[in-house]
């Protein structure tokens, strides 16, 4: 019988790794639900990443495999292997492939970035001017206005501030001071994020979203919320001995529930105003 | 081929009165012998090594449950901290650099000592204070503020304990300055004039990109932790933010050292993957000359990709995108050196020896911590993942995976020629066995922890984490025992062993010339070069096999 050709057994399989790498980025269920509009342009391109990696491991733990397997020393056999040196094409090549590989993906970032707002240099849109004459040194720098946004002024302001070992969030349009956020779905919601003693980390794992709070130095996070829920907010940096307890709820409301809950606590919140700073359950 | 012959060029050295070998006491004096200092380095850091472990087992099991029911918050704190410290700064980078960089550098360029023997030894001797200084601020609270300190943190937590914890790591720095400049000196004045510079072992030139590198990033973390120390002592305000200080110019001090230093902890591993693989794969290292140009393009673009690790804190959006680009670049010299070993191993007659064990599981280890590094890089992504578990689990898999590996690997390597006796192989299986499958249990897992929201450094979390958080922990526990086979075979090896011969892996590079284990002034007559040191499977003419070479 006939040895099938080295070539196609390579072809084969090279067509079984990127059908298997395909279907692996496409199926990983590695990331939690989406919740905002950022989170599906993070997930595909991890998806991408998560191909090429796929591939890339198939590729050269394979290779590891199959020489430990097929190259082992025969019992009896002390000799040396054939002195190969190199191949000065074959190293070319798997310079250029993974450098276009990088390359490529490093201009897909570029764009993901971008769309997600990343890029907005400007930024200083929602400030009040309150907190521009708090926080004078210099712009807020985060994840800003997209393309989409950019030039219009967002629809909901929250002044989010990070203490030991608790979120405040602030609504000044409408004097409501909360522990716990609360935003309408699909509206274009800016935090301007701020801390008081030392650094912490906004993140909403459902939003693929993070900004760390740090004293001294404004920060931002915009973002569209695409589905109703309680997601977890997560204090993401050190921030001393309790930092694992730091954790509070973003609410994703429909637009009628959201205001509901705005006009409970306006009202609740009126006459206590000047003595209590936030302690809505 | 290397080959030691009596040309008429080489000084015939006379030291009768000097004896041939070193007693056990002098490994605790202030010797100046390379290679008396390297083992001072190695046993040192192993120490460390059970010490941060012990931690880190602490760690896991205050894991094991959502609550902080094991250890107090405050301590958990200080637990992590000088576990990381102690790991990075009192383990991989003195046993990597300071251990196999002095023990073998000398050897392998074929030198009688280092360039420096004096400075060598202060080097060292910088260490054990050090250490103490970490350990002993356990008394004063623990420094609790990460490894990594950040600013405002580290200066309202434990004061007295993060002033040490800022002297140990100053002193370390010093070390590790002084001991980059005579590596380099070393390297460049005093290899045998017989050796040209593509026939200088791998080991070596990775030594000199990571000395490099240490001489370029560790005075700018000294600089950093100074003004911290000012600002927690001497009422100064450069991070202080309320008094004018700007806490993220901290951070990017502190990651101009600090990102190089992954790869002052690899880069010498690199180089004993480089030594090992050859040797027992019997064949010569595919693409010398790429791998060694690869340590030094590491060494040039690993200065450029700190900011990486502040793709969420105040970073401006164009450098988030430069340093983007310019970290998944690393990836490419990085794939040019797996590519090359895996290509050795191609074809090769692949012995499973402890040490070829190690590299290989090292190899497909690094491959996985690549492929998360690469997503880590950028800046997207890297906003979803940054401070959770998924880094956790990525910077183990490079640490553990592979610095910890390429450790092991050079130890079951390198230790008849640093004891003179053979370790045994049968514990040396166990221990590979134990170490890969807990390797992959504690820290596979983590990744996912990281996506789906689990923040790194918490004593407390989400209860929905808790079955991952118990899986990681079995897998810590495996660790955990893994180091006990090794530790007695490596100690009972060490006394009752049975003698190695002069080459018993019948290598090829400089070192196994002479006896096992060398001299004092490593040789009679120093040797000449005759042919690289990777030339397995040539002729058989005048190649030096274990007896030759010994007699010679």
């Amino acid at each position: 019988m006939k040895q099938i050709p080295l070539g196609i057994i390579t072809l084969i399989a090279g067509i079984l790794i990127t059908l298997i790498s395909l279907w692996v980025g496409q199926n990983n269920h590695l990331l939690p639900v989406q919740a905002s509009a950022q989170a599906p342009l993070v997930d595909n391109f991890f998806n991408v990443m998560v191909a090429i990696g796929t591939a890339l491991f198939l590729v050269v733990q394979g290779a590891i495999l199959f020489s430990v397997i097929k190259f082992r020393r025969r019992r009896g056999d002390n000799g040396d292997a054939l002195p190969i040196e190199g191949s000065f094409p074959l190293e070319i090549l798997w310079t250029i492939i993974p450098g276009i590989i990088v390359i490529g993906l490093g201009v897909y970032s570029v764009d993901v970035y971008t769309e997600m707002g990343g890029m907005d240099e400007i930024g200083h849109h929602g400030m009040t001017h309150e907190s521009m004459m708090a926080q004078p040194k210099s712009n807020p720098i985060g994840i800003g206005s997209t393309p989409a946004t950019e030039g219009k002024p967002p629809s909901l302001v929250v002044n989010v501030t990070g203490m030991q070992y608790a979120w405040l969030f602030n609504y000044p349009d409408s004097d409501v001071n909360t522990g716990e956020l609360h935003v309408p779905i699909g509206q274009d919601v800016l935090l301007n994020i701020s801390a008081n003693d030392v650094i912490h980390s906004f993140w909403v794992p459902q939003f693929r979203l993070k900004q760390d709070a740090i004293p001294g130095q404004p920060t931002q996070l915009r973002f569209t919320a695409t589905k109703t829920g309680t997601y977890p907010i997560v204090c993401a940096e050190l921030c001393g001995g309790y930092h694992g307890s730091m954790r509070t709820s973003v609410v994703v409301h429909t637009p009628e529930d959201y205001d509901r809950w705005l006009t409970e606590n306006r009202v609740a919140q009126q006459p206590e105003m000047d003595q209590t700073v936030a302690v809505n359950p | 081929m290397t080959q030691l012959e009596t040309p008429k060029t080489t000084a015939v050295v006379t030291h009768h009165e000097v004896p041939q070998k070193w007693k056990w006491y002098d490994y605790f004096t202030f010797n100046i012998d390379h290679k008396v200092i390297g083992i001072q380095y190695l046993v040192t850091a192993f120490i460390f090594y059970l010490i941060g472990g012990l931690m880190a087992m602490a760690i896991r099991i205050e894991l094991n449950t959502p609550d902080a029911d094991f250890l107090d918050p405050n301590l958990y704190n200080a637990f992590m901290t000088n576990h990381g410290t102690l790991m990075i700064f009192m383990w991989i980078v003195p046993a990597a650099i300071g251990g196999f960089g002095n023990f073998l550098i000398p050897l392998m360029v074929g030198a009688r000592d280092m360039a420096f023997p004096k400075l060598n030894a202060i080097a060292f001797w910088l260490n054990p204070p050090a250490g103490a200084l970490l350990l002993g601020s356990f008394f004063f609270g623990g420094s609790q503020s990460g490894w990594t300190a950040y600013p405002p943190l580290s200066l309202i937590t434990a004061n007295t304990a993060q002033s040490m914890w800022i002297l140990a790591i100053v002193l370390v720095g010093t070390s590790s300055i002084l001991g980059a400049l005579n590596f380099v000196v070393t390297i460049l004045k005093m290899k045998v004039p017989s050796m040209q510079w593509t026939q200088m072992p791998l080991f070596c030139w990775a030594i000199l990109a990571t000395s490099v590198l240490a001489l370029l990033s560790t005075p700018v973390l000294a600089a950093g932790l100074v003004l911290l120390l000012f600002d927690i002592n001497f009422g100064t305000s450069f991070f202080k933010p309320d008094a004018g200080g700007n806490v993220v110019l901290y951070q990017h001090l502190f990651w101009f050292y600090s990102h190089p230093a992954v790869y002052l902890m690899i880069l010498p591993i690199f180089g004993i993957m480089s030594e090992v693989i050859p040797v027992h794969a019997r064949k010569p290292i595919f693409g010398y000359k790429a791998i060694a140009y690869s340590s030094l393009a590491i060494c040039i673009i690993g200065l450029f990709v700190w900011v990486h690790h502040m793709f969420t804190s105040g970073t401006p959006p164009w450098m988030r995108m430069f340093f983007t680009i310019s970290t998944l670049i690393v990836a490419v010299p990085t794939g040019v050196k797996i590519f090359g070993w895996v290509a050795t191993l191609w074809g090769g007659k692949i012995r499973f020896t402890s040490a070829m064990l190690f590299a290989i599981g090292l190899l497909s280890m690094f491959v996985v911590g690549g492929l998360g590094g690469v997503t880590l890089g950028t800046a997207p992504f890297d906003i979803h993942v940054h401070d959770t578990y998924y880094v956790v689990g990525h910077f183990h898999y490079v640490l553990f995976g592979g610095s910890v590996f390429g450790i092991y690997a050079g130890i079951y390597h390198w230790f008849p020629k640093m004891t003179g006796r053979m370790m045994n192989e049968t514990w040396g299986r166990v221990h590979f066995a134990l170490t890969f499958v807990g390797t992959h249990l504690t820290f596979l897992p983590m990744h996912q922890l990281g996506l789906q929201g689990m923040p790194r450094r918490v004593a407390m979390y989400d209860p929905q984490f808790a079955g991952i958080n118990h899986l990681c922990t079995i897998g810590a526990m495996i660790l955990g025992i893994s180091v006990i086979p090794f530790f007695l075979n490596a100690i009972w090896s060490w006394m009752n062993g049975p003698k190695a011969s002069d080459n018993p892996w019948e290598a090829l590079t400089l070192e196994w010339t002479t006896t096992s284990p060398p001299a004092i002034e490593n040789w009679e007559v120093l040797p000449v070069v005759t042919h690289g040191p990777y030339d397995y499977g040539r002729s058989d003419e005048g190649k030096p096999t274990a007896q030759t070479a010994a007699s010679v």
